[in-house]
């Protein structure tokens, strides 16, 4: 690891303020994904913002229809949450099968969605289930934020400080875990709101995406049926050496059945 | 720029000057020498560097020695009671044959204290789906998980 200098933030203001004054600065949650890259020199920033001793970024709430995971949150806080268990199990599902359980005592939200890695659960649960992704410059969709392959619609000094879930009739999340490090090879969010449904894919694209086709078949009528034949085209998800595109295809027809499934038991 | 950082190991007061990119594990092996907490790979997947960080499980190779100023850290070395008396964990890992080349081990006991903790009455399932994060080239599990099992009902009984 190249060396950087270190600060501590604090307040987000005072973050804000270090990412201006520095010259090629990232932000430090967690670290479960920053730190690892620059142990391999992935990448050699000039300054670490730790978040850390912010007291305001962290913690859960549940206002009205909406549960609120402030930035800071480690994935074993929502995980065993009893608000999050009762407003949004999918939710509280999803945290605890994040990585193992000393990732998951460090982790964030903050830094997952951050990352916007192909491969991480969190960023289905904000399709899915229609977050905002609120930050210290402004709200975002969750639908506008993840834009590609580690890429979001973040810009430069922006940090975010909570996620807002809106809080579903009933959801289910669904994956199929790397056996080595637990990320989605695919993991499928499906929620219901209403007449309305949502279908969020993880870990076979670039990023996250809805399944329009899905959403509507389940909105005419929901059950496993609607889901079962609807097969997604391959040619813009990913192969690697784990599996090739067109079995990431049927997997997710599979996990969103499964998940329907589950819903309607 | 070194920076100085505080913080309590296994219940005493240690500070040192550290860069900034120094890593908890290596403030504990190179800085304290307390060597019992291993490393075993670059990816934050072997497990060999669980520490507890105010009481919770944490992989001391993916953090910063500045990310732990203030914490109150527990290591291997901290486990066992001053007259050598093994804690129920590691006593356990002794009678269930929970351990061969011992390098996972320390990592082992210390995300076993941990599951213990937080999941009293874990069953089996539960338990190796608990050690998703620690890897054993060497037993097979079968030791290691019957080793947190029988130490978690030990440790459950002193509590009560
Ligand atoms: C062994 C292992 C297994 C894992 N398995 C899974 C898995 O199964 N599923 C999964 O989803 N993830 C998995 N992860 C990743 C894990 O969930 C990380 O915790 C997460 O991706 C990043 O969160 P962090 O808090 O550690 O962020 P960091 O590593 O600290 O930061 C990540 C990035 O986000 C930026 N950032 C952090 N916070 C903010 C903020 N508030 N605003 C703006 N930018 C910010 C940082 O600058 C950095 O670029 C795994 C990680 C490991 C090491
Ligand atoms: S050394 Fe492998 S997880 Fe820390
Ligand atoms: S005892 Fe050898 S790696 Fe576990």
């Amino acid at each position: 690891m190249h060396n950087f200098n270190y600060h501590r933030a604090a307040d987000v203001a005072d973050a804000a303020a270090k990412l201006a004054a520095t010259d090629d600065p990232k932000l430090l949650a967690g670290g479960m994904t920053l730190l690892p890259t620059l142990k391999n020199r992935l990448a050699a920033p000039s300054d670490l913002i730790d978040l850390a001793a912010i007291a305001g970024l962290k913690g859960i709430s549940v206002e009205g229809k909406e549960v609120v995971v402030r930035a800071m949150t480690p994935h074993a806080v929502v995980a065993t949450s009893a608000d999050v268990q009762k407003a949004l199990p999918a939710l509280a599902q999803l945290a605890g099968n994040i990585g193992d359980p000393a990732v998951r005592h460090r982790g964030t939200i903050g830094g997952s969605v951050a990352n916007s890695d192909p491969a991480a659960d969190y960023p289905a649960a904000c399709v899915g289930l229609d977050a905002t992704i609120v930050t210290n410059q402004r709200k975002i969709a969750a639908d506008d934020f993840f834009q590609g392959l580690f890429e979001t619609a973040l810009g430069h000094g922006e940090i975010i400080t909570e996620v807002r879930f809106q809080i579903p009739d009933r959801a289910q999340y669904m994956k199929f875990r790397h056996p080595a490090s637990g990320y989605a090879v695919v993991g499928v969010m499906v929620a219901q709101y209403g007449s309305k449904a949502r279908v969020a894919v993880t870990g076979a694209g670039p990023c996250v995406f809805r399944v329009a086709e899905m959403e509507a078949a389940l909105e005419k009528s929901f059950t496993p049926a609607s889901v079962a034949n609807i097969k997604v085209s391959a040619e813009q998800l990913m192969g690697d050496i784990h599996c090739s595109a067109e079995y990431r295809a049927h997997l997710i027809t599979v996990y969103a059945r499964r998940a329907v499934e589950a819903m309607v038991g | 720029m070194d920076i100085d950082v505080k913080m309590t190991v296994n219940g005493k007061a240690v500070s040192g000057k550290v860069e900034a990119r120094t890593l908890l594990v290596q403030f504990i092996r190179e800085h304290l020498r307390l060597t019992g907490t291993h490393v075993g790979c670059d990816t934050t997947q072997c497990g060999c560097c669980v520490v507890h960080v105010d009481g919770v499980a944490m992989k001391s190779c993916t953090m910063l020695a500045v990310q732990a100023e203030g914490k109150a850290i527990t290591t291997i070395e901290g486990l066992a009671s001053a007259d050598g008396t093994l804690h129920p964990m590691q006593q356990a890992f002794r009678d269930h044959h929970g351990l061969q080349c011992g390098f996972c081990t320390p990592g082992m006991v210390m995300m076993g204290v941990d599951i213990a903790n937080r999941l009293p009455g874990a069953d089996e399932k539960t338990v190796r789906h608990q050690l998703e994060g620690n890897i054993c080239r060497c037993t097979g599990y079968q030791g290691i998980v019957e080793a947190i099992m029988d130490a978690s009902a030990v440790m459950n009984a002193a509590r009560s």
